[in-house]
């Protein structure tokens, strides 16, 4: 049924080609919505969010469970289903807007251009069919290899992630294999075409701590030599802090705080960044420290709460953020955007030195000398 | 595999063993014997016993058994005690009958119930895949003795496309025989393929959410090459067990389809030699079934472990 080249038969209706402006990111994603109906109600899984990665380079997103990171990576890639999914918004990759793309067209940019690595190698892998198959039949497809063509390069591919003897595991089902083993086989399925851009879904989640930094490794290695764009999504800051160019920075479907990884680091502006930074654990803390645990849980995206969406856990929370929605806006340097109405400034809050009010915050740090470095927040640029 | 297939072997010589014994104390169990179908209801006692000595019948029921055991290890079935035909003889004639009607039934039942279910899975509680789902529903709720004759009504009566009886072996003429096997074939197959078709569709649908379904998406395949690579096969596992136990119902079990078709087949055979107390003709009848359906087991076993190279591990 599918013929010794796996195009034949079928005239090439649409060919992939690069016709994005050099000078532009590889990746631009505009204003994208998603939102799921259910019967409870319409789900805003992703809320406006717009982002870029730029050739070759490695952009972080980052989240808890069920601040949309997932749902966003699979509406860029156009992965999610279609019956009750609402999308809006474009993503533009190599100069073609893949939401406007017919699926025939999308299936010859997936996995050839645009590929996704997921994030749990147990049940990402198909359990009935040999490693090798899993890997060729994307060779065969995309590059028209013959099958001892696709077979010679699968061995390569397994080799270049780190299995050893390539030559026997391609024969190997997936249940052979160990998790970090499976986790090295869906990145050699993934580069298998040679993509431009690589999704990976938390694709350490399900690994031990040790073989996770070999798999970030291997994957920040082969990235390096092959001159691809990463997407690293993850909850985890600590594995994004020293991997990602830039990092943004997600809460109930929103885009938080979006900047260069350095910056994001020197200066946070938004306290839950923050919070995200203090929940990673560090060697450094004497033993029987507590872990600080970011109190409560992300809001429900159906009836998502006033004002800012994270106010409700916010230790600087103030009445105007309990009210009205801060925008994405810079200040300072043109490439950190933050939505905060009192954003942190050197670890301390802008906020104003009025007594809390009745948010049982009072861990939160006295506002000291803010009001020097403040952020004069009526003078700031909107978003772009 | 070789540790397999002997225990498989040894399996299969109990399971022979255990049937025989049972199968031979029911038919005993039954009141009467075969001296009424033989001499008739009105014959003086004195002949009937004269007669139950003369078939062996009149000594212990463990000599009995052991005494037929021996001969059937020596290749002999025995005979009818009515019309004195060899039950190895009665096994080749209605054996094909049987096995051609499972065939043929079963062709069809997997003809229909997969592809149906590969269309209608990747749309649920659509259009499409209600009618069917109702459709099967249907075809579950109508037993063979329903079917039959409304077919026979439609296509031989009505129509005149098959004819209503008659049976002729495919040796002789394979075209008139495969035309008098459609319509009992497909009396049998409409509920192979209700349950069939059900089975692989909830398969396939839970298969369809899984995490390696979406990573042949993202490979960027197409529909019709991840149902047929990547989900159909993990999805068979209900459908091979429900096949097994199916076809295993239908070796002898085909009576009903076969009276009203009036083809003897084994089934037919085996209801009848009940009737008659021929006990020889109905132990071993039982005794081919029950090792087929072992034999019939064994195979389904063995495709589990070409569906799932997982299974062969254990």
């Amino acid at each position: 049924m599918i013929g010794r080249r796996g195009t034949k038969g079928a005239k090439p209706v649409f060919e992939f080609r690069d016709i994005g402006d050099p000078t532009e990111p590889l990746l631009v994603v505009d204003d994208l919505h998603t939102s799921f109906r259910t019967g409870r109600g319409t789900v805003r899984a992703v809320d406006g969010v717009s982002l870029t990665v730029k050739a070759g380079t490695t952009l972080g997103i980052v989240g808890e469970s069920g601040s949309g990171k997932t749902v966003l990576s699979r509406s860029i890639m156009g992965l999610l289903p279609t019956r009750d999914v609402i999308k809006s918004g474009t993503v533009h990759f190599a100069g073609h807007d893949l939401t406007a793309l017919e699926p025939a067209q999308l299936r010859q940019v997936w996995g050839a251009e645009l590929s996704m690595i997921f994030q749990d190698p147990m049940t990402a892998l198909n359990p009935v069919k040999r490693i090798g198959r899993q890997i060729t039949e994307s060779l065969r497809l995309h590059l028209g290899m013959n099958r001892a063509e696709a077979d010679a390069t699968a061995v390569e591919l397994l080799r270049s992630v780190g299995i050893p003897s390539p030559e026997d595991r391609v024969r190997w089902y997936p249940f052979q294999l160990s998790g970090g083993m499976r986790q090295r086989v869906m990145i050699a399925i993934a580069l298998a075409c040679a993509p431009r851009l690589v999704m990976a879904d938390e694709p350490t989640t399900g690994l031990d701590v040790t073989v996770q930094a070999q798999i970030l490794d291997l994957l920040g290695e082969l990235q390096r030599e092959r001159h691809m764009a990463v997407i690293l999504v993850t909850h985890d800051l600590g594995v994004v802090a020293n991997r990602a160019d830039e990092i943004v920075v997600m809460y109930a479907g929103r885009v938080v705080e979006r900047a260069p990884t350095h910056t994001l680091f020197a200066n946070t502006h938004m306290p839950y960044t923050r919070a995200l930074m203090d929940s990673i654990p560090r060697l450094s803390d004497p033993s029987g420290v507590r872990l600080q645990a970011i109190a409560g849980r992300p809001p429900d995206l159906i009836h998502p709460p006033e004002g800012c969406r994270f106010a409700p856990r916010c230790a600087y929370a103030q009445d105007k953020c309990r009210e009205s929605d801060p925008p994405l806006r810079t200040a300072g340097s043109p490439d950190h955007l933050f939505a905060c109405w009192f954003p942190l400034v050197h670890g301390t809050s802008t906020a104003p030195p009025a007594p809390s009010s009745g948010n049982g915050s009072s861990s939160a740090p006295p506002p000291t000398s803010a009001a020097d470095t403040a952020i004069d927040p009526g003078a700031e640029v909107q978003s772009p | 595999m070789t540790k397999y297939l002997i225990r498989r072997f040894i399996q299969l010589v109990v399971v022979a063993f255990i049937i025989s014994v049972l199968v031979f104390l029911l038919v005993h169990l039954l009141p009467g014997d075969p001296s009424v179908t033989i001499l008739g209801p009105n014959d003086t006692a004195q002949n009937r016993t004269i007669l139950l000595h003369q078939l062996g019948l009149n000594k212990p029921l463990w000599n009995q058994y052991t005494i037929w055991l021996t001969a059937v290890f020596h290749g002999n079935l025995g005979q009818s005690y009515l019309n004195h035909e060899s039950v190895t003889h009665i096994l080749a004639t209605g054996a094909p009958i049987d096995i051609e009607l499972i065939v043929l039934s079963q062709i069809v039942a997997f003809a229909v119930a997969i592809p149906l279910a590969l269309v209608t899975s990747r749309r649920p509680n659509r259009p499409l895949d209600n009618v069917a789902s109702t459709g099967t529903f249907g075809l579950l709720a109508m037993p063979p003795f329903v079917i039959a004759p409304i077919m026979v009504a439609v296509f031989a009566v009505g129509l005149h496309w098959f004819p209503a009886t008659g049976y002729v072996p495919f040796t002789k003429d394979p075209a008139a025989n495969l035309h008098d096997m459609v319509l009992p074939a497909l009396a049998i197959t409409a509920g192979s393929i209700a349950v069939y078709y059900r089975l692989l569709r909830s398969d396939l649908i839970s298969t369809l959410q899984e995490d390696f379904i979406t990573m042949a998406r993202s490979k960027g395949l197409s529909n019709r090459r991840i149902m047929l690579r990547h989900a159909f096969r993990p999805s068979t596992f209900s459908l091979l067990a429900a096949a097994g136990v199916n076809i295993g119902a239908l070796l002898a079990g085909t009576f009903i389809v076969e009276w009203l078709f009036a083809i003897s087949g084994l089934g037919y055979s085996l209801v009848v030699s009940v009737q008659q107390r021929d006990y020889l003709v109905v132990q071993g009848i039982s005794l081919v079934v029950a090792i087929a359906y072992v034999f019939l087991q064994f195979v389904v076993d063995f495709l589990f472990t070409v569906v799932d190279p997982r299974v062969i591990r254990e």
